[in-house]
């Protein structure tokens, strides 16, 4: 092998390096600059409201993504168990996404609406107590545990530095939208809240209204998992990568 | 280049490389090893070619065999939903009563039915429709919205107290919470109510306070009405639990129970199948 010439020549070895270590770091960024062609457009997909975005928190947490993926794959078996398969605009507002790919529980990535929010909170609280099978961990904790909400806002607006698109106005009104979200049953009370999230589930999730607890936060997320795309109204051909 | 030396003890080539007299061996990887590595490049650059790999500006490469996985599972579903074709036209053309009694689409309902049971409904209802505490039992034949095929595929598809624009609504007011009963009436009520189902004796007060507050719903003989999803209180079967503090606390503050809608979640055809299967669990009317 003809080392020598790298070896006795100082500059030639540096130019060589840099081009080594430039295709490596091309092949990681380049990808990064075709997003806009990769992510689907679909109608629907809004950033999450502070609650469910806290509900999120409390999820990358307790590491469920440990057990539970949220990626529901173009095969027939996922397909015809969870729902369409996902599609990458459904993770596009995650920062981090949670995928995940430990399959021990089921796929969450459509688990929104599938069951009632009381079903939810038992089954945090002890798993075995509506599913006897489970191997779940009970999370009884999170139902005693107030949720600390003090910085939604700089949450919401870190988020917003990485590209998700948070206006002022629900910068702004982020504490407020977060307590209304569990505090009313109402549509016409959270018609703000609905404004400007679409299809936000609303509700005392843990049965509680005088408490907004870490539970409520973590079922408002469940229960928004993959309900934002209609795929009535989605033309799969048009969108076909 | 240096001329070829060799190392005079083991006659192996040296790289040429001295230090202080000591000289480095050449001992190249093994030759398999080396061949291993070219036939990945070479394989790699075959499955370039064949496969979709890479990106470019606006779009990426698709690959000689043009292979996308949704591609893929749309024929597959398209090949599944052929062969269930002959199924799916019957079950469409057909109500929830005639599948019960034709023997052939019984048993497809059934067979079906079972699978997305299992997967859908168990979690709440118990596996087998056993049903737990504020998740009613389907084995039995107390319904509180209606155990005939077609109340059941109607809970089924709109759900009660879920989403649905359709879905089935009713709730029971917070006696104690709204101050319409105090606390020793909502006791007295109990008793009552309690006494109805043939436990303890029935007081005046309480059959008084009954008439006035609760036969709307439940109806004079506190049989219910399945109109309403207001269950029966005569026959010992509690949702929310057993006993005088249980049925107290659902007179002053009451639970409601939300099964979600499945239309949509689910298709015409497994609704269908479900609703036979539960019907069928023991309970149906």
């Amino acid at each position: 092998m003809n080392n020598e010439l790298f070896e006795k020549n100082v500059v030639l070895l540096a130019i060589a390096i840099l081009v080594t270590v430039s295709i490596g770091g091309l092949v990681q960024l380049v990808p990064l600059y075709t997003m806009e062609q990769t992510i689907e457009k679909v109608d629907g997909i809004r950033p999450y409201t502070p609650l469910e975005q806290a509900g999120r928190n409390i999820y990358v947490r307790e590491g469920c993504y440990l057990c539970h993926s949220q990626m529901i794959r173009p095969f027939r078996d996922e397909v015809e168990r969870y729902g369409h398969y996902s599609l990458a605009a459904e993770s596009m507002y995650d920062h981090p996404f949670q995928w995940g790919s430990k399959r021990t529980g089921p796929d969450l990535a459509r688990v929104g609406g599938k069951y009632s929010s009381d079903w939810h909170v038992a089954h945090m609280i002890d798993p075995r107590s509506v599913v006897p099978e489970s191997i779940m961990p009970g999370y009884p904790f999170l139902a005693e545990k107030d949720l600390d909400f003090s910085d939604v806002a700089l949450h919401l607006d870190a988020l917003r530095t990485v590209g998700v698109p948070y206006t002022d106005e629900q910068i702004q009104k982020s504490t407020a939208d977060l307590k209304k979200q569990q505090s009313t049953n109402d549509p016409d009370e959270a018609e703000g809240l609905l404004k400007r999230y679409p299809k936000a589930v609303i509700g005392n999730f843990d049965g509680n209204p005088e408490r907004l607890t870490e539970m409520d936060a973590l079922v408002a997320y469940l229960q928004m998992l993959g309900t934002l795309v209609d795929f009535s109204k989605v033309n799969l051909e048009t969108m076909e990568r | 280049m240096a001329e070829v030396k060799k190392d005079a003890l083991t006659g192996i080539e040296t790289t040429g490389h001295e230090w202080d007299g000591i000289e480095e061996l050449r001992t190249p990887i093994p030759r398999w090893w080396m061949l291993t590595l070219w036939v990945t490049v070479i394989w790699a650059i075959g499955y370039w070619i064949v496969y979709p790999a890479w990106p470019s500006l606006s779009n990426y490469t698709k690959g000689v065999i043009g292979y996308s996985s949704r591609a893929e599972l749309k024929k597959e579903m398209a090949r599944v939903e052929e062969s269930r074709a002959g199924w799916k036209a019957k079950f469409q053309a057909a109500s929830v009563g005639d599948i019960a009694k034709d023997s052939d689409l019984l048993n497809y309902a059934m067979a079906g039915g079972r699978v997305i049971f299992a997967d859908n409904c168990a979690p709440c209802h118990a596996a087998g429709g056993a049903g737990t505490k504020g998740y009613p039992t389907l084995v039995d034949d107390d319904w509180l919205w209606g155990g005939t095929l077609e109340a059941i595929e109607k809970t089924i598809r709109f759900g009660i107290r879920g989403a649905h624009e359709d879905t089935r609504e009713s709730q029971m007011p917070n006696f104690l919470e709204d101050e319409t009963l105090t606390k020793e009436q909502v006791s007295t009520v109990a008793d009552y109510v309690l006494a109805l189902g043939g436990s303890g004796s029935a007081s005046a007060a309480g059959k008084a306070l009954f008439e006035e507050n609760c036969t709307a719903c439940h109806g004079e003989d506190g049989k219910g009405n399945k109109e309403l999803g207001a269950p029966n209180l005569i026959d010992a079967i509690w949702l929310f639990g057993e006993g005088k503090d249980r049925v107290a606390a659902q007179v002053a503050k009451p639970k409601h129970g939300v099964m979600p809608a499945w239309q949509g979640r689910l298709n015409g055809v497994s609704i269908k199948q479900v609703s036979v299967y539960v019907h069928s669990l023991g309970g149906g009317k």
